[in-house]
């Protein structure tokens, strides 16, 4: 049995196409229904996110499974399969393993290490256990995923750094105030990137926000749009106190905030840090604020070096969660390879023989006066009945070995005599995690 | 017995400590429990040492270099385990622990016989004024840690040098805030060890204070608190300022007790 995936991201499609390609995460059950339904296709699990579409499946044929799926994807959406055709990639075995693991850990994401990924692939799973679209295969398969997300997470620092000049704003912050629920944002003007900050800074939930600007209108439509406090930009002195995290990036071609008046302002809030964020180009705050005790003052080049070292450090990241990905594709392919008919048969053969073995010898060593040849026949009949017993379920087995749903039969018969098939135990992979 | 169980907590403060230094290094979250379970650990072996001290002495284990140093030690640890637990910090242990291996280490170098009390330490305030005392200084010594930590972190902070060790010392405000809880803690227990003290000379000597260095230093230590105190209260002195006070009032509290006992003479030499 071979796992196949069929699909497109980011990296091989522009949005224009993903788009066109995306299931509705509430409408699952008809595109998973029929993609089991192609012919030569067992079991089928749908990513759909709105930087991938990628389907998993398993099947016999590989190379009529791809095109059966690249075809329905075709179909479904309405899209012509040469246009499609460009932007698909497929892989089997291995490799789809390979794939499914690093996408599962975010080595794949556009933002390498962002946790949503996972997520976003056991909600898919979810609905393919719903509507019975996956089996035993993909469903050890994903669980594997799953497992290897984690202790990638785990084993690695790749998603402990902020990767965006906004969330570099707010880690700093963490670092100042610890809690940020009840401190206060005051944005001077509105760039961009400050907007963004400020909205950053709104999701980690601070206590108030108040905006101020040259143009008091343009600072109370963007106080409605934040549900923040307009200020009036002459009244930005005595504001100042209040205000715990400043983003600043006014248009001004000099500096607003002044070294000298930051000594009076901290006394008025009695000493209590204050951070800077000096987004403006030329700047806003005179860098000799950050002189000023309790005074923290970065600007954008300083939160760009933040996230440049963060990216850089992720790489390294990056380099230890490969070489978790590859050690555990290992792992995977024994397993799916224990389920082949054939090593099973050998597995139950063995099992049978053993038990057969154990309990002549332990009869025999216990018969005083065995008369001469017994053992012989004892051993003869023995191995009749076992093999008669053992020819049925041997016969039906390679029969299904043709067709294609042997896997079902063999992970019952590892289960029900607790066979060791492929140098690997029954171990408890099946439990789902968080 | 004794000596088991002191060294015991010698070499198990021993292994937290550089547990603790190897997760400053390394931040393991594995290092971190390690070194905290061995600190409970070795916290309990040596309460188990000043038990057994007590009842073999019959008094209140404190009245010595080799006693005193042991209980600010335990004190130190127990403080600081508080302090863990609320604050989830392993790092802290980086910064205290070498500081209560250090003086329980110091306090080995000092003769550990049992000498017989002197007839003017005998009384019930033996116990208040050591204890309180000693708890004290405890609490200044985490303070202390604390503030250290808060210089490196502004440091690092004002500097843009956001390294790994950066990321794993905690935020300016938490290291801020144990801080003025040590002092909270602390001198009152400073304040009630002078005054009880006061009153046991009364009792012992028939005057309150005689401006013996001990008693002039207490002062002074005492001084220096209260205003850091004060300063934060009011004028809202915290950061930097506070830390480095801070770091000074523990300086000036280690001669109080060390300085005094060992340079100048006085009742409280212990000789």
């Amino acid at each position: 049995m071979n796992i196949i995936v069929v699909g497109l991201s980011h990296k091989t499609a522009a949005v224009e196409i993903r788009e066109k390609v995306a299931f509705a995460p509430t409408q699952m059950e008809k595109p998973l229904q029929a993609v089991v339904a192609l012919p030569d296709i067992t079991e089928a699990v749908i990513v759909s996110t709105c930087n991938r579409v990628e389907i998993y499946a398993t099947t016999r044929d590989v190379a009529g499974g791809m095109a059966r799926i690249k075809r329905f994807l075709a179909d479904y959406h309405n899209v012509p399969l040469e246009l499609l055709e460009k932007h698909l990639y497929s892989y089997h075995g291995e490799d789809a393993t390979r794939h499914v693991f690093r996408v599962a850990s975010s080595l794949d994401s556009m933002v390498v290490g962002e946790p949503q990924i996972l997520g976003q692939i056991k909600t898919s799973y979810g609905y393919a256990a719903e509507y019975k679209s996956s089996g035993i295969i993909l469903n050890r398969f994903l669980h594997k995923a799953f497992s290897v997300a984690k202790r990638v997470r785990t084993e690695t620092k790749i998603a402990s750094s902020a990767v965006s000049v906004a969330f570099a704003a707010v880690e700093l912050a963490k670092k100042i105030f610890g809690e940020l629920s009840d401190k206060t944002v005051l944005l001077i003007g509105a760039g961009e990137m400050c907007e963004l900050a400020a909205k950053h800074f709104i999701n980690t939930g601070v206590r108030g926000v108040m905006v101020t600007n040259r143009t008091y209108e343009r600072a109370e439509k963007l106080a409605e749009e934040f549900d923040a406090k307009p200020v009036h930009f002459e009244a930005l002195m005595e504001t100042l106190p209040k205000a715990d995290i400043i983003l600043s990036s006014t248009g001004a071609p000099h500096f607003i905030i002044h070294e000298k008046d930051m000594e009076e302002v901290l006394r008025r809030r009695k000493h209590k840090p204050m951070f800077f964020i000096d987004i403006a180009v030329p700047r806003d705050i005179d860098p000799k604020v950050n002189n000023v005790e309790n005074c923290y003052l970065y600007t954008v080049d300083d939160l760009n070096g933040v996230v440049a070292t963060n990216l850089e450090q992720r790489k390294v990241e990056a380099a230890k969660a490969e070489a978790i990905v590859e050690q555990e594709i290992g792992q995977f392919f024994k397993w799916l390879s224990s389920l082949e008919v054939t090593p099973t048969i050998v597995a139950l053969r063995t099992h049978f023989d053993e038990i057969r073995k154990a309990e002549l010898s332990k009869t025999i060593s216990g018969w005083k006066d065995l008369p001469p040849g017994a053992e012989k026949k004892l051993d003869a009949l023995t191995n009749a009945i076992m093999n008669k017993l053992l020819h049925q379920p041997t016969s039906v087995l390679k029969r299904i070995d043709q067709g294609n749903r042997n896997d079902l039969y063999v992970d019952a018969l590892r289960n029900l005599f607790d066979l060791e098939v492929g140098g690997e135990s029954q171990d408890n992979m099946m439990e789902l995690e968080d | 017995m004794n000596a088991l169980l002191f060294n015991s907590t010698l070499v198990i403060y021993a292994v937290a400590t550089v547990i603790y230094l190897a997760y400053l290094v390394k931040p393991k979250q594995s290092l971190g429990r390690a070194g905290f379970w061995l600190t409970v650990a070795g916290f309990v072996v040596h309460l188990g040492f000043t038990l057994n001290r007590f009842l073999e002495a019959g008094h209140t284990p404190i009245t010595n270099l080799h006693e005193s140093l042991s209980f600010f030690s335990m004190a130190t640890v127990g403080i600081f385990i508080m302090f863990e637990r609320r604050y989830k910090a392993s790092i802290l242990g980086s910064f205290v622990m070498p500081l209560a291996l250090l003086i329980l280490a110091i306090s080995a170098t000092f003769s550990a016989v049992i000498p017989p009390l002197n007839p003017a330490l005998k009384s019930k305030w033996l116990a208040i004024h050591t204890i309180m005392a000693f708890l004290g200084y405890a609490a200044f010594a985490i303070s202390f840690g604390v503030s250290v930590m808060y210089l490196i972190q502004s440091h690092f902070l004002k500097k843009r040098r956001l390294g790994p060790m950066f990321q794993k010392l905690p935020p300016l405000d938490m290291l801020d805030d144990i801080s003025y809880r040590c002092l909270t803690f602390g001198f009152p227990l400073l304040t009630f060890a002078i005054i009880s003290g006061a009153i046991w000379a009364e009792t012992a000597w028939g005057t309150y204070w005689s401006w013996d260095p001990k008693e002039t230093w207490s002062l002074i230590t005492w001084f220096i608190y209260a205003a850091l105190l004060h300063g934060r209260l009011t004028t809202g002195w915290r950061g930097r300022k506070a830390a480095m006070l801070s770091i000074f009032g523990f300086v000036i509290m280690l001669f109080t007790f060390l300085g005094v006992n060992l340079l100048l003479s006085g009742l409280h030499s212990y000789k």
